[in-house]
């Protein structure tokens, strides 16, 4: 047998219900990559002790003939999600030293379904990101490396991309408000999809734009993702905007057969200056569908052009919302104060010191949006623009398209510190290619399909009808087959 | 449209974020950047356009408006900076 680390969720779950080998095995051989992977900082608050305690518990269970689909699987866990007892800060220095007194939804329900947490994961600080560099514990490290640079894997769920191409932990979670699942799972050569929003229950995941944010899988093939998908989603009633949906077995779904999907190929996501590499692996990732029966259709989403400034006007503005909450009252971070400060210095230099620079700007850009005056022309108008963006997907839907294929990112992974010194937008830019189904609310999946010439991975993102996962799985599954992508980064950590 | 260091300041008292005095123009001038980017959305034509509201076509569930939980004074303060005698204690509001 390979290495346990390295196992799928799938082939780790039939290994575990046949007794070839326990949890505590499986778990142990995760701890003991951890420990020996400090170079890539992606696990950021480790939790050896619990795991091998929920390990022993799921042995328990597989032993009594109770095995819920993930008993006894070790992931990891990133850092926006509350988790009872264990410190949930959001890579942010405002939280440092919060320990939550209760669990995410969702992470509960992996816990219900016996899955092992490992540790918490290095993101983004409050998500918002697209690099890893944000993060008040240090950038996170792609374990992919094609010279002396060390590159970005990726953001805001930069570790959880990170661990799992690392084959530190079988998957992990993530959460993706404008493309933090796709982008890093793209540049690490994993799965990530972001399902529709309201599958998931966004209940003790530490809020950034409330509007867009999904939690969603990050793991090492599609039909892991399908298996941790079922297991996390849900309705939940302490999230009112979580549908009210059976969820059905994605893994059920997963036939390979795409014979006759109609498959849209947007115009617009190919804009001038296109590297020629992304839209050759775009063109690629299009004849496979096709060979494997699929009809290719082209398809304009004309509003795209518009989706990166609707998202830099909604997301702030939310962000300036949900970030009020952190005053250096209830929790986390106080500044120390001088002699007659009164309460609005205290919220002013806790806030000051506790936020990072880019977390400050979105606070504030948001604040300037959402200002009496400027309410109408910003933030209203993208509300607008935003309606048209869903509207272009709807119509597309309606006239027969299954499923769009289009680019994951514009680039592969690129160097961390090179971004250090660009304007802001330039960094926005990674984006480009998904946050419009945020904006929609539509599910997406990236699919590792290739090497780029620098030998670096590269993914194609297949964009889905709202709540149809299973089929929007099933192609990224036929996907993968063609593609045949099976590298993984050479171990220098 | 352009920010001065003036609205600078504005957005961050708003904000409540302190922000020294000589941060300001770098910190004008990024807003400039970041809102010249969204500047762009004045090219779309949004006539008759409702604002969206909410992404997903569903109503908003109801529920009874009743205690379902609570008791938890202490688990609420565990994690507050300075708590005495069951509350949140900050500094002086009202001389």
């Amino acid at each position: 047998m390979t290495e346990l680390n390295k196992l799928t969720l799938a082939e780790a779950r039939d290994a575990l219900r046949k007794g070839d080998v326990t949890s505590v095995e499986l778990t142990q051989a995760c701890l003991t990559a951890i420990d020996g992977a400090d170079a890539l900082n992606a696990f950021v608050h480790k939790t050896p002790e619990l795991a091998l305690e929920r390990a022993k518990a799921a042995d328990e269970r597989i032993k009594a003939g109770d095995a819920p689909a993930m008993c006894g699987l070790p992931i990891g866990m990133k850092d926006l999600y509350c988790t009872k007892g264990v410190a949930s800060q959001a890579a942010s220095g405002i939280l440092e030293g919060f320990v939550p007194e209760y669990e995410s939804t969702v992470s509960q329900k992996l816990q219900d379904a016996g899955a092992v947490m490992l540790g918490k994961l290095n993101m983004d600080e409050f998500a918002m990101g697209s690099s890893n560099e944000t993060s008040v514990y240090g950038d996170s490290v792609n374990p992919w490396k094609i010279d002396d640079r060390k590159l970005t894997p990726g953001g805001s769920s930069g570790g959880s991309a990170a661990a799992v191409a690392a084959d530190l932990c079988l998957a992990a979670t993530g959460t993706d408000t404008g493309g933090s699942i796709r982008q890093p799972a793209a540049f690490t050569g994993t799965v990530g999809i972001k399902p529709t929003y309201g599958r998931c229950s966004r209940w003790g995941i530490i809020a950034y734009a409330s509007s867009l944010d999904q939690a969603g899988p990050m793991t090492k093939t599609v039909r892991d993702a399908a298996i941790m998908l079922e297991a996390m989603a849900g309705h939940d009633m302490k999230d009112s905007t979580s549908a009210d949906l059976p969820v059905p077995n994605f893994e059920a779904m997963l036939t390979g057969d795409i014979r006759g999907k109609v498959i849209g190929i947007p115009k617009e996501y190919r804009p001038e200056g296109m590297s020629e590499e992304i839209a050759k692996l775009w063109d690629e990732g299009a004849a496979m569908l096709k060979a494997a029966g699929a009809e290719i259709r082209e398809i304009s989403l004309p509003h795209t052009k518009y989706a990166l400034p609707t998202y830099y006007v909604i997301a702030p503005a939310e962000a300036s919302s949900n970030l009020a909450r952190y005053d250096g009252v209830r929790y986390g971070h106080r500044a120390k104060l001088g002699s007659g400060d009164g309460i609005n210095e205290m919220y002013e230099k806790t806030r000051a010191e506790g936020f990072g620079p880019e977390v400050k700007r979105r606070i504030m850009v948001g604040t300037y949006v959402l200002s009496a005056g400027f309410y109408d022309a910003y933030y209203n108008k993208a509300r607008k623009v935003r309606t048209l963006i869903k509207r272009d997907f709807e119509n597309a839907f309606a006239a027969g398209v299954d499923a769009i294929l289009a680019p994951a990112t514009p680039t592969s992974a690129f160097g961390l510190g090179e971004m250090k010194s660009a304007d802001p937008v330039e960094m926005y830019l990674n984006d480009v290619f998904t946050v419009t189904l945020n904006l929609a609310g539509l599910p997406g999946i990236a699919v590792p399909t290739g090497l780029d010439s620098k030998g670096l991975p590269m993914g194609l993102q297949l964009i889905g009808r709202p709540f149809e996962e299973g089929d929007l799985l099933n192609t990224a599954y036929a996907l993968e087959q063609a593609a045949g992508f099976v590298s993984k980064p050479a171990k220098w950590w | 449209m352009s920010i001065d260091t003036g609205t600078a300041a504005k957005v961050a008292k708003l904000a409540r974020i302190k922000v020294e005095d000589d941060q300001l123009p770098a910190l004008a001038e990024e807003f400039n950047r970041i809102l010249g980017f969204i500047e762009q959305l004045g090219e779309v034509d949004v006539e008759g356009v409702e604002p969206m509201t909410s992404v997903a076509p569903q109503r908003l569930k109801r529920r009874e408006d009743v205690v379902t939980d609570g008791g938890y004074q202490d688990k609420v303060l565990s994690n507050a900076p300075d708590a005495r005698e069951g509350f949140f204690a900050v500094p002086k509001v009202v001389e």
